[in-house]
């Protein structure tokens, strides 16, 4: 369509992203609408009416749903917040957040079984992360400074596929039960009475919620008022001029990878508890992913609201209208979201907007 | 420099090429096995178990008896991490060498039907894998001992009446399948659909994509929405111990979550505490040490420190189902060799010992099996037998047998495997029509 046919009518501006995506999304619900009154088989009775009964008739599971959707939304933000983070200082979409998540957990599990109090295996993971921390660093990033950013996220394989096999000789592939308990985390639910139903929030949850609220405040508050938050922001925009002004590049990277692990611990307990711990953990780190496209891959807030939206969406619209399709519609539906909101925000939530002069 | 590294490269490719071809893959006077197995990866919790049941049988009767009426089993593994792609790597490397294909997983099981059926090389899928490769006549290269997944379905079925008082009391009762979103996951939903059906119960369906199988929070709150009478679990890997988690945290009454027999390992049920008592899973094989056959193999392998198992876990309900699936191929060597009265077998003759397999109540008592499992036999029809499961119950430390051995509804499940099994094949086309002959015996 050539300019010149779209004309800019009372002051808006057609050729806009925004309002085109405005546009369509009328048309859909205008359809949607018109579809409802002339809707014989009662489709689309089941798409746009049914799902708001229930929501109004059972406002407890809309709680609970909610609820649910909330406390995924703060750990998939936090998952984030470890890519983020990488991201922000050496360019690269780290690959190999997920099974770091993996290692820690099996590291912190692995030395208690070997009779390590609880607490210091805790501090003793911490350890293992900082000393992986520096030997990426030392063995991966630096040899590879200054090289295209596909040669830096073709290493993060190379971690990952390390981290896997050295996870398995030292721990093997037997799951473990995370040690839930030892680190005093809290056990059962709290039931609320509401609406005439219940909605039942387990403790445990609710510490993966503060704990993880807590972690993502800290590193915020870490990475835009510190000195070294600074730094690593410089580090994100330009490594030469960050070079050029004496920031230590090696430095930084060693700071943002043990960040990274302790994200990574962290999460690996909460994930944990909730099932075993196994390195089919790995895969939870991708949930990260529509989170990152929603977000931005620059921004901590995007990642936090991002997290936030996925979680609770992909869980409303599971149980809301995953039935109608079959159910198992949250592992797409995530994607989906990120995507609707890219047609509003193509940068992301939070991004950066680029523009490039040429 | 270049050329010297190109040499070099050449000169030691050379050398692994000429040891390939210097030394055989295996001596003349034993029999090559090799078994799929998944010590990586996600389903590594349940692959582990297996994995060792099977190497420790086999290398307790190479021990003990000095392998199978003297010729001694060469067992190998190949790791495929419960990857369809790398299963089928696995198939294409020991095709011409093994005795028999162990594909253990339902999508390797199903990449390799119809290259077995051109190779001649019969598949052992032990509960696992296509139903409707029960039918014989169809499908003469695969074998599916002791039942199928719809023969589970059906046993669940008649579970959830006996404890409900009877076939009529199903009538407006509501059955949850919580179920992998993958072949393995989807194979019980025809018979159930049907057996809904016929007996006015409501079936609802809860996928869970693999990519979910740890986070599985909407699909209980589903559960608690819709409140099923009872659930049967069709899952595997870090699923299982997930569902049971999920189930007290939901308040799930867990005496009605029932798993298929691989939702029934002692890590899947331990995940749960204490408050586990009471899950339960179909089993076909007896868990613990009290049988003269894990006895034995203590005794020859574990105690002789060649089991990567630790003793205490030698037992454990998914290590006696390897256990179990090793003996089915001993037995199949063991009726091969006498059919053919050759010692060393090929996979054709393995073919016929497995199609007249029959481990009957006194066979099991003299390989010390008894009580361990039911009787099996399988005919030139018939691969699976369709044979009795029992419902296994967690006590909160080990897996105990619940009530009696359950007989499938053979009538319901039979014709809709012979239906399937036609249909795969036109389907297929071109596929081959049977020509191996049915034994006397069978």
């Amino acid at each position: 369509m050539s300019d010149a046919t779209l004309r800019p009518i009372a002051g808006i501006n057609f050729n806009s992203f925004r309002v085109r995506a405005a546009l369509i999304l009328a048309a859909v619900l205008l359809l949607g609408i018109i579809g409802i009154r002339f809707d014989s088989s009662g489709t689309l009775h089941k798409i746009f009416v049914d799902p708001f009964d229930q929501m109004v008739s059972a406002p407890d599971l809309l709680v609970q749903t909610i609820w649910e959707g909330l406390v995924s939304g703060v750990l998939y933000a936090l998952i984030a917040l470890g890519f983020v983070l990488i991201f922000k200082a050496s360019g690269v979409f780290n690959f190999a957040q997920g099974i770091m998540v993996v290692f820690a957990a099996l590291t912190l599990v692995g030395l208690y079984e070997k009779g390590v109090p609880a607490f210091l295996a805790v501090i003793l993971t911490l350890g293992v992360m900082f000393v992986l921390a520096v030997a990426i660093e030392r063995v991966v990033l630096r040899p590879l400074v200054n090289q295209p950013d596909i040669i830096l996220f073709m290493a993060t394989f190379g971690i990952t596929y390390f981290l896997i096999g050295l996870g398995e000789t030292v721990f093997g592939g037997n799951p473990k039960q995370m040690i839930t308990d030892q680190l005093h985390l809290p056990r059962g639910a709290i039931e609320l009475k509401l609406f005439g139903g219940f909605v039942s929030l387990q403790k445990i949850d609710i510490a993966a919620a503060i704990i993880a609220s807590l972690m993502i405040a800290v590193l915020a508050v870490f990475f835009q008022y510190t000195r070294i938050g600074r730094a690593l922001r410089a580090v994100a925009d330009s490594h030469k001029a960050a070079l050029s002004v004496g920031i230590s590049l090696n430095q930084i990277w060693v700071i943002v990878w043990f960040t990274a692990g302790i994200v990574a611990l962290i999460t690996g307990i909460m994930w944990g508890a909730r099932s075993d711990v196994s390195f089919a953990l790995e895969i939870v780190a991708l949930k990260a992913l529509p989170v990152l496209i929603l977000g931005g891959f620059t921004s901590i807030p995007g990642a936090i609201i991002g997290g936030l939206i996925i979680g609770i969406g992909e869980k409303l619209g599971e149980f809301y209208w995953g039935p109608l399709i079959g159910g198992g519609i949250e592992s797409w539906l995530a994607y989906f979201i990120a995507l609707g909101f890219l047609l509003f925000r193509p940068q992301g939530l939070f991004g950066d907007k680029i523009i490039e002069r040429i | 420099m270049k050329t010297s590294v190109l040499m070099k490269g050449a000169a030691l490719g050379a050398l692994l090429a000429a040891g390939a071809f210097a030394a055989p893959a295996f001596a003349q006077d034993s029999i090559y096995f090799s078994n799929n197995a998944y010590r990586t990866g996600p389903f590594a919790g349940s692959g582990i178990p297996i994995g060792d049941g099977m190497r420790d049988y086999i290398a307790m009767i190479n021990e003990r008896d000095g392998g199978v009426n003297g010729v001694k089993i060469v067992y190998e593994e190949c790791e495929t991490g419960y990857d369809t792609k790398k299963s089928i790597e696995c198939y294409e490397q020991v095709k011409s060498k093994t005795i028999v294909y162990s594909p253990w997983s339902t999508g390797a099981t199903l990449a390799a039907i119809p290259r077995a059926h051109v190779d001649k090389l019969p598949i052992l899928s032990m509960a696992y894998g296509l139903s409707a490769s029960a039918d014989g006549t169809q499908f003469p290269w695969v074998f599916i001992p002791p039942l199928t997944y719809w023969d589970g379905a059906s046993v669940m079925v008649k579970h959830m009446a006996a404890e409900l008082g009877g076939m009529d009391k199903l009538k407006g009762k509501k059955l949850g399948l919580i179920h992998l979103d993958a072949p393995f996951g989807k194979e019980p939903i025809p018979v159930l659909e049907n057996l809904a059906k016929k007996y006015g119960f409501e079936l609802k369906l809860y996928p869970v994509a693999a990519a979910d199988m740890q986070n599985q929070g909407s699909l209980w709150l589903s559960i608690r929405r819709d409140r099923p009478d009872y659930l049967y679990n069709q899952g595997w890997g870090a699923m299982n111990p997930t569902a049971v988690k999920e189930a007290i945290k939901n308040n799930f009454p867990i005496n009605k979550l029932v798993g298929v027999w691989w939702a029934g390992g002692d890590d899947d049920a331990r995940a749960g505490g204490a408050e586990a008592k009471g899950y339960k899973s179909l089993n076909f094989n007896a868990a613990g040490q009290d049988f003269p056959v894990i006895q034995d193999i203590i005794k020859h392998v574990v105690d002789k420190g060649r089991s990567t198992t630790p003793k205490e876990k030698v037992g454990e309900n998914l290590y006696n189902r390897g256990v179990y699936n090793s003996m089915l191929v001993v037995e199949g060597i063991r009726t091969a060799q006498k059919l053919t009265g050759k010692k060393v077998i090929t996979p054709e003759d393995m073919r016929r010992g497995l199609e007249s397999l029959n481990i009957d109540e006194a066979r099991l008592k003299e390989i010390g099996m008894a009580g361990f499992a039911s009787p099996v036999k399988i005919s030139c029809t018939d691969h699976s037998g369709h044979h009795k499961a029992y419902v296994a119950e967690w006590d909160g430390t080990k897996w105990t047998q619940k009530g009696d051995w359950i007989e499938p509804m053979k009538d319901e499940v039979r014709p809709l495997i012979e239906a399937n099994a036609k249909d795969y094949t036109e389907k297929a086309g071109n596929w081959p029509k049977r020509t191996e002959p049915c034994e006397k015996s069978s």
